[in-house]
C-alpha cells in the first residue's frame, strides 16, 4: 500500500501544480490573445485563430516527434514505461492533429472561402500525418501477443516520427505557394503578436504535458488497482475464482508487465 | 551477408515462380485497373498530369497486392523460425525480401508500361523512355522499402491485409508526390523532361528509408 501511494500523485502533487499553471497560463494566453494582440490589417478578427490554430500544430508534431524518441528508448531499454509513453504521446498528438485540422479548416474557409484548400502544403502534410498515425491505434488492437504489440508499435512510432520531417519537405517541394503570410516566422510579427504567440504556445505545451500526466497517472493507478485486486483475490482463495477469469484489459493500450497483469495467469496468455 | 541475401532471393524467386502468387496478380490488377480508369474518366487518351497520376497510381495499388503477400508465407509455414534458427545477419531478410518485391515491381512495370501505352498513353513513348524508366527505378527502390517494412509489420496482426494497405498508402504519398510531378513531363503532349530535384528528393527518400527499415527491421523478428 504504501508504495503504490508514492507512486500516484494525488491532486495536491505535482500533477495539481501543472494543472493550475496550465489553467491560468491558458486564462493568460486567451486574455492576451482577446485584449492585448492588435487586430490584423489584413484579415481582422479572423487572424485570432492563429493563436490557437499553429501552437496546437507545432506541439501535436513535437508530440509525435516525441513519442518517436521513446520509443527509441523503448527499444534500447526494454523497458515497458517507455513505450507506455510513447502510446499516450501519440494519443495526445492525434487527439491535438484533430484540433489543428479543424481549426486549420475554420481559417482557411474564413480567409479563402473553402474548407479544404489544397495549396497549403503545411494543411496538407498535416492531413497525411493524421492518417498515418491514425492507424497506431488499429496496430496495436491487432496484435494479441502484448511484448509483440509494444515492440511492434515502438517500430511504427519511429518509422512514422522519422516520416514526419520528410513528409512536410515533399509537400513543401510539390506546391507553388508558401506558407500564408503570418506564419513565415516570428521576426516579422509585430512584437505584441509574437508576445501573445509564444504565451499561447507555451500555454497549449503545458496543456499537452498536463493531458499526458493524467493519461499517464490514470493508467498506472488502473494497473495498481488490477494489482491489488488480483492479490486480493487470490488472498480469497484459489476455490471461487468468480471474478478471476479473463479480467484482461479491453484497450490496445499498453501495460506494464511487471505490475503483475500477466502474472496472475490470464486464461489467455498471448500466442 | 551477400551469400546470404543471395540464398534468401534466390528461395523467394523460386517460390514465385513455382506458386506464381503475386507478379500475374499484380499485373492482371494494373490492367483491369487502367480499363476502370478508362470508363471512369471517360477517356479513351491521356496525357502529362493525368497520365503521370494513372500510372503511378496503379503501380502502387498493383504493388499493395504484392507487400500483402510479401510475408505470409513465412508467418504461416514457420519461415521466420527457420530463419531465426539460422546463424545469420537478420538485417539480410530484409534485404532480400525488398530485392524480392523489386523484382516483382520490375515484372510488373514491364507488364503494364506497355500495356498503358497502349491501351490509355495519348503520346507516344519514345524518347521520354529512358528517363521515365529512371523515375520508375527510383520510386520501385522505395516502394521495395517501404513496402518491406509495412508488410513485415502488418503480417503478424490479426487485420493484415487491412492494415497492409493502411500503413503503406501515407508512406508512399511522397514517392508519388515526386514520382508523378517527375514523370508528368515525360507522358506530356509535346514531350520534357524530368526535373533532376524530383529525382533527388525519389532519391532521398530512398535513401532514408532504406537506413531506418535496416536499423527497425531486427526488432520486427526479435522473438
Amino acid at each position: 500500500m504504501n508504495r503504490s501511494s508514492r507512486h500516484l500523485p494525488h491532486l495536491g502533487g505535482y500533477l495539481g501544480a501543472l494543472s493550475v499553471a496550465t489553467a491560468a497560463l491558458m486564462a493568460i494566453a486567451l486574455s492576451l490573445v482577446f485584449f492585448y494582440a492588435p487586430l490584423d490589417a489584413e484579415q481582422g478578427f479572423l487572424q485570432k485563430i492563429f493563436y490557437l490554430h499553429v501552437p496546437l500544430a507545432i506541439v501535436s508534431l513535437s508530440g509525435f516527434v516525441i513519442a518517436a524518441l521513446l520509443a527509441i528508448m523503448h527499444l534500447r531499454t526494454g523497458e515497458a514505461r517507455w513505450d507506455m509513453r510513447s502510446y499516450v504521446a501519440i494519443h495526445m498528438s492525434l487527439i491535438f492533429a484533430v484540433a489543428t485540422l479543424i481549426t486549420g479548416s475554420i481559417w482557411a474557409r474564413g480567409s479563402w472561402g473553402h474548407w479544404w484548400v489544397w495549396s497549403e502544403p503545411t494543411l496538407v502534410s498535416f492531413l497525411i500525418v493524421f492518417l498515418l498515425y491514425a492507424t497506431y491505434q488499429p496496430l496495436r488492437f491487432a496484435i494479441e501477443d502484448p511484448e509483440r504489440q509494444s515492440r511492434y508499435a515502438s517500430v511504427f512510432a519511429i518509422t512514422a516520427g522519422a516520416f514526419v520531417p520528410m513528409n512536410f519537405i515533399a509537400v513543401r517541394l510539390a506546391s507553388a505557394y508558401l506558407h500564408p503570410r503570418v506564419l513565415g516566422s516570428t521576426s516579422n510579427l509585430p512584437p505584441q503578436m509574437a508576445f501573445t504567440f509564444v504565451v499561447s504556445l507555451i500555454a497549449i505545451a503545458l496543456l499537452f504535458a498536463t493531458l499526458c500526466s493524467c493519461e499517464l497517472t490514470a493508467k498506472r493507478a488502473r494497473m495498481q488497482l488490477r494489482a491489488l485486486r488480483r492479490a486480493a483475490e487470490a488472498r480469497a482463495g484459489e476455490g471461487e475464482d468468480a471474478l478471476a477469469p479473463a479480467r484482461r484489459p479491453r484497450s490496445a493500450a499498453p501495460s506494464l508487465q511487471g505490475a503483475g497483469t500477466l502474472a496472475a495467469g490470464a486464461p489467455r496468455g498471448g500466442a | 551477408m551477400r551469400r546470404t541475401v543471395a540464398a534468401l532471393l534466390r528461395k523467394e524467386l523460386l517460390i514465385e515462380l513455382r506458386s506464381w502468387q503475386s507478379v500475374p496478380a499484380m499485373c492482371l490488377f494494373a490492367l483491369t485497373t487502367f480499363v476502370v480508369f478508362h470508363f471512369a474518366l471517360n477517356r479513351s487518351s491521356v496525357d502529362g498530369d493525368e497520365a503521370a497520376g494513372i500510372l503511378w497510381v496503379t503501380l502502387l495499388f498493383a504493388a499493395i497486392l504484392g507487400v500483402n503477400r510479401l510475408f505470409v508465407a513465412d508467418a504461416e509455414e514457420g519461415g521466420f523460425d527457420g530463419f531465426l534458427l539460422a546463424p545469420v545477419d537478420r538485417g539480410a531478410l530484409l534485404l532480400a525480401k525488398a530485392l524480392a518485391l523489386l523484382c516483382y515491381l520490375i515484372a510488373l512495370e514491364l507488364v503494364a508500361v506497355p500495356a498503358f501505352a497502349l491501351l490509355l498513353l495519348g503520346p507516344t513513348l519514345g524518347g521520354s523512355l529512358p528517363q521515365l524508366i529512371l523515375v520508375l527505378a527510383l520510386g520501385d527502390l522505395g516502394v521495395a522499402v517501404i513496402g518491406t517494412l509495412v508488410a513485415a509489420l502488418a503480417v503478424r496482426t490479426r487485420a493484415r491485409d487491412l492494415l497492409g494497405p493502411l500503413l503503406a498508402l501515407p508512406l508512399f504519398v511522397p514517392i508519388v508526390i515526386a514520382g508523378a510531378r517527375a514523370s508528368a513531363p515525360l507522358l506530356a503532349l509535346g514531350g520534357g523532361s524530368a526535373a533532376a530535384r524530383w529525382l533527388a528528393t525519389l532519391a532521398l527518400y530512398d535513401l532514408l528509408f532504406g537506413l531506418l527499415a535496416y536499423a527497425l527491421f531486427d526488432f520486427l523478428l526479435d522473438d
